[in-house]
């Protein structure tokens, strides 16, 4: 804006109408933060003597490491199968009428708003012993003992794909609105086919929404307490929770705040390889 | 696309995607579905389908005061979240949206910064602050939680309405010798009101549905819904729990319907 110094400029507000909000930040968000990391460097629960001990704990540990992993995995699966089931829907999005786009947007998003313990309490209802799998597969006769689906990975990761979906699908319906339907007819008429068309200009020009939604899918995924505790089930053990132990049952502060930091670090490594590959490509999806 | 040879290739391409946006969309609906129809079950157990329907345990529902404890402590909470992340958001939401200021560009980042963290890494550490500085688990901890981690909804959707307005507007309103609030009153604020009001009814959906930051936010006193929801699943698969998804689920629809007409939440998520 090239207006003189002189005239103040009408169209923008001054930052001063940020310090409330930063101020609360800083005191109910960044001090707590701040703490957490200070109690994670003392080797006691009293929090008296500093070191690293919290730290040489978790990385020496190869159960604490083996719950790290499992829980990263876990969420590259969720994203996996978000990335495969929710481009589809994206691309459907774009092909059909304006009333069939709202109807599928409203199915998308009612889970989003929908309760994730309501969510999650259907998915135990869905693949119990009893659970409307179990019971279709007996009817038919296709098996005689009801499977072991809840308390399993697979189950884990189908529950927490559905609960998350939308975060990857509403990015991707954007991003593909974003491309010139022409780039699609020219490929086509080029002589590329329809699959070459989709793997060649569809998909590099969705980038930016896609690295987008595999970023808000992922994060949800590795931090979905209430999903990965019911459906997993006692024996399977992921970051959110082991955090939640080791605080609350344990009362072992220090180390929770470690296993606290630890998943922070994870999760921010993730999504800053995320982000840089938004950025780089940016370029090639605004061209 | 009319011109397009409808090829082999053509067809199958189209319709391995149609498919599986189908199995997809069916995917996320079903379990909403199933719920709804479990809860009018006669029976005493989750069985699909229901041996017989009947409204018991929607009467049973009645009858569950820890749930209506809990019901109302969640309910009271989010409507205080819900305030004090408009009130904070909304302002910041101004400041922060035409700037090009690093200052400005770092803010943002810092507000949204919630939606990507760990909450539950979050509910632990604003535990041990509250408990350095003295201040007792209550409702009021459990407002300022969730605050923090509702407020980036507020500021997103306030801030994609503001770069949506004209700044012609603006500009014109000043010539014409409006002072900046009444600008604010008469333009900006009725122009940019379905952006903030979407922002708000998603603040408070996920207030009302916060686990991480309740479970240490909150003691026996302050029992919120979704954490009580979670410790009577974890004990024993209740039909009264089915009764009341269904109750839930149907509130979410019809606020999510009314929310529709109001703002066009559909239009406003995706662009």
């Amino acid at each position: 804006m090239g207006a003189a110094p002189a005239s103040r400029d009408v169209t923008s507000y001054g930052m001063g109408l940020a310090a409330p909000l930063a101020l609360f930040f800083l005191l109910f968000f960044v001090a707590p933060l701040l703490q957490l990391f200070w109690l994670s460097l003392h080797n006691d629960t009293a929090g008296l003597h500093w070191g690293l001990g919290q730290y040489l704990h978790f990385l020496t540990d190869p159960f604490s490491l083996g719950v790290l992993g499992s829980t990263l995995l876990l969420g590259a699966e969720v994203t996996a199968v978000c990335l495969v089931l929710g481009f589809p829907i994206a691309w459907l999005y774009q092909r059909v009428g304006p009333k069939l786009q709202t109807i599928i947007i409203l199915i998308v998003l009612l889970p989003l708003l929908t309760s994730v313990v309501v969510r999650t309490f259907a998915w135990i209802v869905i693949l119990g012993r009893q659970g409307i799998i179990n019971a279709t597969l007996q009817s038919l006769g296709i098996i005689d003992t009801p499977l072991k689906l809840l308390y399993t990975q697979f189950g884990v990761v189908i529950a927490l794909a559905q609960v998350q979906m939308p975060l990857m699908t509403l990015p991707l319906i954007t991003a593909l609105g974003r491309i010139d339907p022409n780039l699609d007819d020219a490929s086509c008429s080029l002589g590329a086919g329809s699959w070459r068309t989709f793997f060649r200009v569809v998909l590099p020009l969705s980038l930016p929404g896609l690295i987008a939604g595999c970023t808000l899918t992922y994060a949800a995924a590795i931090t979905a307490f209430i999903t990965q505790s019911l459906i997993g089930g006692g024996q399977m053990l992921f970051m959110p929770m082991y955090l939640y132990q080791q605080a609350s049952t344990l009362q072992n502060w220090p180390f929770a705040a470690a296993i606290s930091i630890i998943f922070l670090l994870a999760v921010l490594a993730v999504v800053s390889v995320f982000t840089t590959l938004g950025r780089m490509s940016r370029g090639y999806g605004g061209a | 696309m009319s011109g397009r040879k409808r090829t082999l290739e053509a067809i199958s391409f189209e319709l391995v995607m149609t498919v599986i946006a189908v199995i997809a969309l069916v995917i996320i609906i079903a379990p909403s579905l199933v719920v709804l129809i479990v809860s009018f079950t006669s029976g005493f157990s989750l069985r699909f389908p229901p041996p017989g329907y009947s409204l018991r345990w929607y009467a049973e529902l009645w009858n569950a005061w820890q749930l209506h404890f809990a019901a109302k402590n969640s309910l009271i909470v989010a409507l205080w979240a819900t305030g004090l992340s408009v009130t904070l958001g909304v302002a910041a939401a101004l400041a922060i949206s035409r700037s090009q200021a690093l200052s400005a560009r770092l803010l943002d980042s810092l507000f949204m910064s919630p939606l990507v963290l760990p909450a539950l890494a979050f509910g632990l550490a604003a535990l041990m602050l509250f408990s350095l500085v003295g201040l007792p688990v209550s409702p009021l901890t459990l407002v300022i939680g969730h605050t923090v981690v509702c407020v980036p909804y507020v500021v997103r959707n306030t801030v994609a309405a503001l770069a949506q307005l004209e700044p012609t507007l603006l500009e014109s309103s000043a010539v014409l010798g409006a002072s900046r609030l009444y600008t604010f009153r008469r333009i900006v604020l009725p122009l940019i009101r379905p952006g903030i009001i979407a922002g708000a009814f998603i603040a408070f959906m996920s207030s009302f549905d916060n686990v991480p930051v309740s479970l240490f936010l909150r003691d026996a006193a302050t029992d919120m819904l979704p954490i009580r929801m979670w410790q009577d699943l974890e004990g024993k698969l209740d039909v009264t729990i089915a009764a009341l998804s269904g109750v839930l689920i149907i509130a979410t629809v019809a606020l999510v319907a009314v929310m529709e007409r109001v703002t066009g939440l559909s239009r406003r998520l995706t662009n």
